[in-house]
This record gives C-alpha cells, sequence and structure tokens, in this order.
C-alpha cells in the first residue's frame, strides 16, 4: 500500500515534470486518432498505467495509479488559482485545457484521478493477464501508435496509388489523421496477425536449436536492413533526408566504437574528426575565394578521411598517459578548442570564420550529380557499409582483442605484451577516419560549413547513440541511430526536446541496462557475469535498484 | 623503446611550444606597452572576480571528487539552477526598487533562494543518478553525470525558455570605487569579498565541524570510515550540500558578473572550474581555490598577455583557448595539481 502510493507519487512527479517542460502539451498536438486521442493523453495514461504494473496487482495497481495522477492534478489547480506562465512558459491556458479536457477545474481532476485509477489497473492487470493476450494487445496498440503518430508520411506515401490501396488509405485515414474506424481496423488486423505470427514462430523455435536463434536474429536485420534501403527510394526525399542523417551517424557510431566500446577510450573531442573532414571536403572542392583546390568530390574524399586519421593520431598522442574520466574532459577541452580556433578571426583567413565556407559542388558521377537527398542517402549507404565491414574486421582482429585488453586492464594488457601507444594511437586515428568520412558527406550535403555546426553536442548524441545500441556492438549502433537521430527527426516538433530525452536516456540506460539494447555478445557476458560479484560482495545491505 | 622516445619528444614539444607562446607573447606585448595601467589593472580586478567565481565552483567538483572519486559533470548546471532561481527572485526587487534602497536585505534573499534550489537540486541528483553507481567502476557513473548535465540543461530550457534573459544590475552595483588612483567596480569588490567569506566559512566548516571530520574521513578511506560508525551516505548527502550552496552563490554572482543567465550558461565555467580544481589537485580544498584564482587570472590577463604580442588578431576570442590549454596541459603533465592530490590511491 505504501509502496503504491510511493510508486505513483514517482510517476507523477515524472509526469508533472514533463507537463512543466512543455513536453506534454507538445505530445499533446500530435493525434494518434482524430478527435479522440492525442499522444499526449497517451503518454498520460501510460505514466498511470507503467505506476500500476509496477505496483503489481490490480488493486494496488488503482492505487498507484490514481496516485500518479494526484501531482498533475494539484498543478492543474494551482494553475487555476496562480498564473504560473510569467515564470514558466509551458504552463499555458493551453496545458489546462488539455489536462482538463476543457471541462473546468472541478470535472477535470475526477477525469485525471478517474483515468489514472483506471490506467493503473489496466497496467496491473496487463502483468497478471495471460501471454496469449499480451502478444496480440502489445503489437496491436504499438500499430496503431505508429500508423497515427507517423500518418503524414504513411499518407503520403500511400498518395502515389489509386485503386484499392487509395480506398483502403480513405478508409483508415481522414484528411487530418487516424480515423476512429481505422484505428480499431489496424488494431484488429496486427493483433490477430501477431497471434497467428507469433504461435508459429513459437512453434518453430521450441523446434530450432539454440544456438540458431543467433542465426534466426541476423536473417531479421537482414530483413530490416534491406527494408531501410529500399524506403528511401519508394518513400521519397524527406526519409530520405532523414535515413542520411542516420547513415552519417551510424558512421561517426562506428568510428567511436572503436575508441569507447573496444578500446575504452572516452572520447568527449569526436566532433572534432567530423569537422576536420568537413573543412578538409570544403577547402579542397569549394567554388569559393578559400578553396586551396578545386578537386571533384572522389579525390578530395580521401584526402579528407587521411588527414583526419592524422588529426586524430596528432589528438591521440598528448593524452595517451592520461586515463577514465581525465581523458573525458581532456578530449573534450581538445575539442573545444578546435571549435574556438575555427570560430575565430585568428584563423578567419583560412577556414572563413564565423561565416563559414560556402558553395560546395554535390558530388558527380560522370554527368550524373548525386544531387537529391536519396542519391546521397544511398552514397552514405554504400560507405557506411565499407565502413561496417571494416569495423567488422577489425573487432576480430589481433588489434581488436588487443584494445578489449586495454579496455578491461591498461596495466595488465601492458603486461601481456600489447604496445599501448600504437594500439591507442590506432583507436584515434581509425576512429577519426570514420568520422572524418561522415564529415566530407556531411559538408557535400549541406554544400557548406559553419563551425556552429561543430558543437559538443555532436560528440555527446554519438555517445548516446552507442551507448543505447550497445557498446562494442556494431547492430547496436544502426539500432541507436534509428531511435535517437531518426525518431526524432521524423517528429519534427520533437527536436526542441531531443536533448532533454537523450540526457535522461543515458541515465536511464546506465541504471538499467547498461548493455545496451543489442549487446555485443562478449560484453553481455562480462556486464553480467560483473552483476554477479557485485550482487555478492554487496551481501546483506544491497539495495535492489529502484526503478523509475 | 623508441616508439615511448617519440611520444616523448611530442610531449616535450608541447611544453616547449606552450611556454615560448607565453615567453614570446609576453616580450612582445611588453616591448608594444600599447595597454595602459589602468587597461591592466582592469583585467587582474577583472580576473580576481572570475577567478574567486571559479574557486567556488571548483570546491564543488574537488569535495564530490575526494569523497566519491566521481567527476560532477552537472556541477556546472547546478551553479545555472542558482543563477535562475537567483533570477527570479532578483527581477521583481530590482523592479519594484527594493534592492536598491535594501541591498543588503535585497542580496540575501536573491542568494538564499539560490542556495536552496541549487542545494535541493544536487541533493536530488545525487540520490536518484549518483547513489546506485556507488560501487560501480568504470565509464558508467560519468556517462550517468553526463547525462544529468543534459538533463538539467534541457529541463530549464523547457521551463523557462532558451532565450537569454538579462540579469538586473542595480544602481549601487554599477558605481565604481577609487583604488590606487584606479577605478574598480563596486560589483567586483563585493563578487571577491563575499566568496572570501564563503568560502573561509566552507574552509572552517570541513576543518572544525564533527560533520567535516566525517567528511575528511570518508574522503581517506571511505571503508575505514565506515568502520568507525560514520555514516558514508550522510557524509555523501553532506558533500553535495557543501558543493551545491557554493554553486548556488557562485552562479548568482556569475550571473551578476556578465549580467545575462541562460540554460547552457552552467557548462563552460563548469568544464574551466574542473581543470581549476586538478589544478590545485583534486581533493584538495586550499588548492580548489587556489587554482580557480590562477585561472582566472590567466584567463583575464593571457589573452592580452600572451597572444597580442605575436600578433594574433581579437586574442579575447581565443580566452577559452587559454583557459582549454591550461586544462589539457594540467591533465597531461600534472594530474596531482600544483598542491598535490590528497588521494592515497591512484586514479584507474
Amino acid at each position: 500500500m505504501r509502496r503504491a502510493i510511493l510508486i505513483g507519487l514517482a510517476f507523477g512527479a515524472g509526469a508533472v515534470h514533463l507537463a512543466v517542460v512543455g513536453v506534454l502539451l507538445m505530445l499533446h498536438q500530435r493525434m494518434i486518432i482524430v478527435d479522440t486521442l492525442t499522444l499526449g493523453q497517451a503518454v498520460l495514461l501510460l505514466i498511470a498505467g507503467g505506476a500500476g504494473a509496477m505496483a503489481g496487482r490490480p488493486l494496488t495497481g488503482l492505487i498507484a495509479g490514481a496516485t500518479a495522477a494526484v501531482p498533475i492534478a494539484v498543478l492543474t489547480a494551482v494553475m487555476s488559482v496562480v498564473p504560473l506562465q510569467s515564470i514558466f512558459i509551458a504552463l499555458s491556458p493551453d496545458l489546462f485545457g488539455m489536462l482538463t479536457l476543457g471541462q473546468g477545474l472541478a470535472a477535470g481532476i475526477g477525469i485525471l484521478i478517474g483515468g489514472g485509477a483506471i490506467a493503473g489497473m489496466l497496467g496491473a492487470g496487463w502483468r497478471i493477464s495471460p501471454f496469449v493476450v499480451r502478444r496480440a494487445i502489445g503489437p496491436g496498440a504499438i500499430a496503431v501508435l505508429i500508423a497515427g503518430v507517423f500518418q503524414e508520411l504513411i499518407q503520403l506515401m500511400l498518395q502515389q496509388y489509386e485503386g484499392p490501396v487509395g480506398e483502403f488509405r480513405d478508409f483508415l485515414y481522414t484528411w487530418e489523421g487516424l480515423s476512429p474506424q481505422g484505428g480499431i481496423t489496424i488494431f484488429i488486423i496486427v493483433a490477430i496477425a501477431s497471434e497467428v505470427l507469433g504461435s508459429i514462430l513459437r512453434r518453430r523455435a521450441a523446434r530450432i536449436a539454440a544456438h540458431d536463434h543467433r542465426r534466426e536474429r541476423m536473417v531479421w536485420a537482414g530483413f530490416a536492413l534491406l527494408a531501410l534501403v529500399l524506403l528511401p527510394a519508394v518513400a521519397g526525399s524527406y526519409v530520405g533526408q532523414v535515413l542520411m542523417l542516420v547513415g552519417l551517424y551510424i558512421l561517426m557510431g562506428m568510428g567511436l566504437n572503436l575508441e569507447v566500446g573496444l578500446a575504452g577510450l572516452l572520447d568527449l573531442g569526436f566532433v572534432a574528426f567530423f569537422a576536420v573532414g568537413a573543412y578538409t571536403t570544403a577547402l579542397l572542392t569549394a567554388d569559393s575565394s578559400h578553396a586551396l583546390a578545386h578537386l571533384s568530390y572522389w579525390e578530395a574524399m580521401p584526402i579528407a578521411v587521411a588527414l583526419s586519421i592524422m588529426v586524430g593520431v596528432l589528438f591521440g598522442l598528448p593524452v595517451l598517459g592520461v586515463r577514465g574520466d581525465y581523458l573525458a574532459v581532456a578530449t573534450m577541452g581538445l575539442g573545444e578548442i578546435v571549435r574556438v580556433i575555427v570560430q575565430s578571426d585568428f584563423a578567419a583567413p583560412l577556414l572563413g570564420g564565423a561565416q563559414g565556407i560556402l558553395q560546395i559542388p554535390k558530388p558527380r558521377l560522370g554527368n550524373f550529380v548525386l544531387g537529391n537527398p536519396v542519391s546521397l542517402f544511398y552514397l552514405t549507404l554504400v560507405a557506411s557499409a565499407v565502413a561496417a565491414f571494416v569495423a567488422w574486421r577489425l573487432e576480430n582482429s589481433r588489434l581488436g582483442r588487443a584494445w578489449m585488453a586495454l579496455r578491461d586492464d591498461e596495466d595488465v594488457a601492458q603486461a601481456l605484451g600489447i604496445n599501448l601507444v600504437r594500439s591507442k594511437l590506432l583507436a584515434y586515428g581509425l576512429g577519426a577516419a570514420f568520422a572524418g568520412l561522415a564529415g566530407s558527406i556531411f559538408a557535400t550535403m549541406l554544400t557548406s560549413v559553419y563551425p556552429s555546426s561543430f558543437q559538443l553536442l555532436i560528440s555527446i548524441n554519438v555517445l548516446a547513440l552507442i551507448i543505447v545500441g550497445g557498446m562494442g556492438s556494431l547492430p547496436g549502433v544502426v539500432l541507436g541511430s534509428i531511435a535517437l537521430i531518426g525518431l526524432p527527426e521524423l517528429l519534427r516538433e520533437f527536436g526542441e526536446y531531443r536533448y532533454l530525452f537523450y540526457g535522461a536516456v543515458l541515465i536511464v540506460m546506465m541504471r538499467l541496462r547498461p548493455e545496451g539494447l543489442w549487446p555485443s555478445d562478449v560484453r553481455q557476458r562480462e556486464l553480467h557475469a560483473a552483476d554477479e560479484t557485485l550482487a555478492l560482495d554487496a551481501g546483506a545491505d544491497a539495495v535492489p535498484a529502484q526503478t523509475r | 623503446m623508441a616508439r615511448f622516445n617519440a611520444v616523448d619528444v611530442v610531449l616535450w614539444g608541447l611544453r616547449i611550444g606552450v611556454v615560448a607562446v607565453v615567453v614570446v607573447g609576453t616580450i612582445g606585448t611588453l616591448l608594444h606597452n600599447r595597454y595602459t595601467a589602468a587597461q591592466w589593472f582592469d583585467f587582474v580586478v577583472f580576473g580576481l572576480t572570475i577567478g574567486s567565481i571559479y574557486a567556488q565552483i571548483a570546491l564543488g567538483y574537488t569535495m564530490v571528487y575526494g569523497v566519491l572519486r566521481l567527476i560532477n559533470f552537472a556541477h556546472g548546471d547546478i551553479v545555472m539552477t542558482g543563477a535562475f532561481a537567483g533570477y527570479f527572485v532578483a527581477t521583481p526587487l530590482d523592479r519594484s526598487g527594493f534592492l536598491n534602497s535594501h541591498p543588503v536585505l535585497g542580496m540575501s534573499a536573491i542568494l538564499a533562494v539560490a542556495i536552496v534550489t541549487s542545494t535541493s537540486i544536487a541533493v536530488l541528483t545525487e540520490r536518484i543518478a549518483y547513489r546506485p553507481f556507488r560501487r560501480v567502476v568504470g565509464l558508467a557513473p560519468l556517462i550517468c553525470a553526463i547525462g544529468v548535465s543534459f538533463f538539467l540543461e534541457q529541463t530549464f530550457r523547457g521551463m523557462f525558455g532558451s532565450a537569454v534573459k538579462s540579469y538586473p544590475s542595480p544602481d549601487w552595483q554599477r558605481a565604481t570605487f577609487q583604488l590606487l588612483g584606479f577605478n574598480v567596480p563596486r560589483v567586483d569588490v563585493l563578487v571577491i569579498g563575499l566568496a572570501l567569506v564563503f568560502m573561509a566559512g566552507l574552509y572552517l566548516i570541513v576543518q572544525r565541524t564533527r560533520m567535516g571530520t566525517a567528511m575528511r574521513a570518508v574522503a581517506e578511506d571511505g571503508e575505514a570510515a565506515a568502520l568507525m560508525g560514520i555514516d558514508v551516505n550522510k557524509v555523501v548527502v553532506f558533500t553535495f550540500v557543501l558543493g551545491g550552496t557554493m554553486a548556488g552563490i557562485a552562479g548568482v554572482f556569475y550571473a551578476f558578473v556578465y549580467k545575462q543567465v541562460y540554460f547552457f550558461m552552467g557548462f563552460t565555467p563548469g568544464i574551466k572550474a574542473f581543470g581549476a580544481a586538478v589544478l590545485g589537485g583534486i581533493g584538495n580544498i586550499p588548492g580548489a581555490m587556489l587554482g580557480g584564482f590562477f585561472l582566472g587570472m590567466v584567463e583575464s590577463v593571457g589573452p592580452t598577455l600572451f597572444l597580442d604580442g605575436i600578433g594574433i588578431p581579437a586574442p579575447y576570442q581565443l580566452r577559452d583557448l587559454i583557459a582549454f590549454t591550461l586544462l589539457i596541459m594540467v591533465l597531461i603533465f600534472r594530474p596531482q595539481g600544483l598542491l598535490g592530490e590528497r588521494m592515497a590511491r591512484k586514479r584507474a
């Protein structure tokens, strides 16, 4: 009982945070089902449901859900008395309207707490319901969510087709978004499909041996990748643009992965290599007074990569002896130094100062100009594929194993005859090569480079995505880029809150799943072994990790 | 061993290069004699002012590192929360004229609210984000701290908007003093004076009180301290309270000096103050104060003294370059700091 209330209050505090920061209202503007359910309301329900699920039984779930609604109800009441908007810009009348469903204060609070109680009970019910039920409802609800939230993109994609597809679209969607009948239809279709497919797969899974699961997973990943490759060609240039950005981050993620994931060198100045790649390409190809040469893109790119490697090694040399968290701060300082220099008047005659370098031509293949985002996406894809191959071979090479030894214990690694200087410098150099390649493509994508594009935030983005995906894991990098770069880009209004989300993701991942969403096998084994020993020596005073 | 020699050559080259820039630049600037004595005096006063702020922030880093062996990456953002809280008190007080008519009461109210806010947020971050990592070694705690930093920044951005807000600047702060025939802005004197008072108070708390003794014991050897019956959790919370208090004060002062607040303002002073803490020897409280003043001085006088002499245009833009170079040089060449680190155990 007390536990249920505490859980409820913790979740409620989270809901208030979302409201005060402005996320809730932003999400409220996204419809899932037209005039019925918005994303903001869904999030509130999910918070109450989550509290209920954590509390356990339906009755305690009901209490937890209702308690989760209390803080936000209090906030609503306070909002109706005190005009808070002059300080907290997000606490607007619109938010008040959203929280009370436009019914006024008293009825609104009733709705909030009642809704919270029901959602909490359902959340608790979800936990004790049989697997067959969950298998149908879960995917169904997710499908409705996707169909509703991305209605604009899906409608745009379906627009190209006439006939039965067109009629089906008109049935599912109105001009504004997913219609109630459409939502129900999608839910039913996906729920049944999941039920049928699920039982087939389960029967098969029982038959095949355990070690084949890995191969199975690879096949599915292959399918997903193929869909990703074909998607921009079908979905048009906006999706192409987004996926191209995802591709660039995959490239950088693989580079940082060599440094952080394999060699354990936490590098927060990674963006410097990206900048070197971009500026080299700009200086060698641009049609401006800053240009040093007028090479074609294909000539400039290898030079950019080579220069990035050199800078990477130069970057690594002074910090060879710096370890752990000091290294993170030192590399961040180096990255900031690069940015300050590029931005200053001192380097302006060479690098263009704050105005940057303009008019970088697009790459061409014969007479074909890679002008539109979709063709540039395929360029990124090829680059990523090559880089992924290199990264994969490196991971299993002598050097890769040396890196991992270095990560786990530098002194022992050295005692075993690993050349620390060489391995560390190679990690910086090769990591920088990936970032330089990404920077080079980035420069032709934007056709201009500015110092303001190379903020520390880029390093943090890349770090966040490899942590979410799983340090040291290649598929993890892809997954992380899609989740952290692609999704916020598709939900355009989300952009403003992206870093809030990243911060929360870093904290939550480190606490709940430090190995990432798709961990590398080695890493997972290590971390779980570590958990066991930790639990042993923590002994009786070990407090179970509290989840929020 | 040939390779190690190559690395040594590079490191020596780096040292010689930095020293050469400093020496040649200084001689060049002094020969040109383009700046008046009043200008140099201004640089020094500003250096002391900003240095006293860095010193206060550095104390937070150094104490937390001493007790937890954790770089509290979000400490700069705790400073920002204090500055924001102060803003929402200072603005109405300034508008109503109260801050001008009752400077002491007004400043006390601003500082009190700032301290309460930054301290509660510091304690909250410790409870939610750092405590679970007490026994974890490796990169996870630092990454979590980076997450906390972003979370705090973006929360404040969401709550109060991303625009730069201008801090009130009451008349009595803008007036100047006469000292040795030079004009000194009053706000600078106020900031330096109060900072010295607060830091002296902190030093006394750490040296003389029971809790301060417990804190030093935990910093020396956490396990032994726990065996002696010291409640380590309480000590850690106390450390964050002290650090948060200093951060709140520093935030208000920083905002009064630069006359603005925005959500990202804590980041750069945070990193620099960390450098100051390392410079003084991390875990060493007088060292952090000294490091802060030193960094402020170098940053304020350095661009003109070192860079103007070698003919670099607009050297003021490269102020951060000097601060970061100092930070990196310290991390590379003297990670134990000037006064020596008060830690027996080697960092891994």
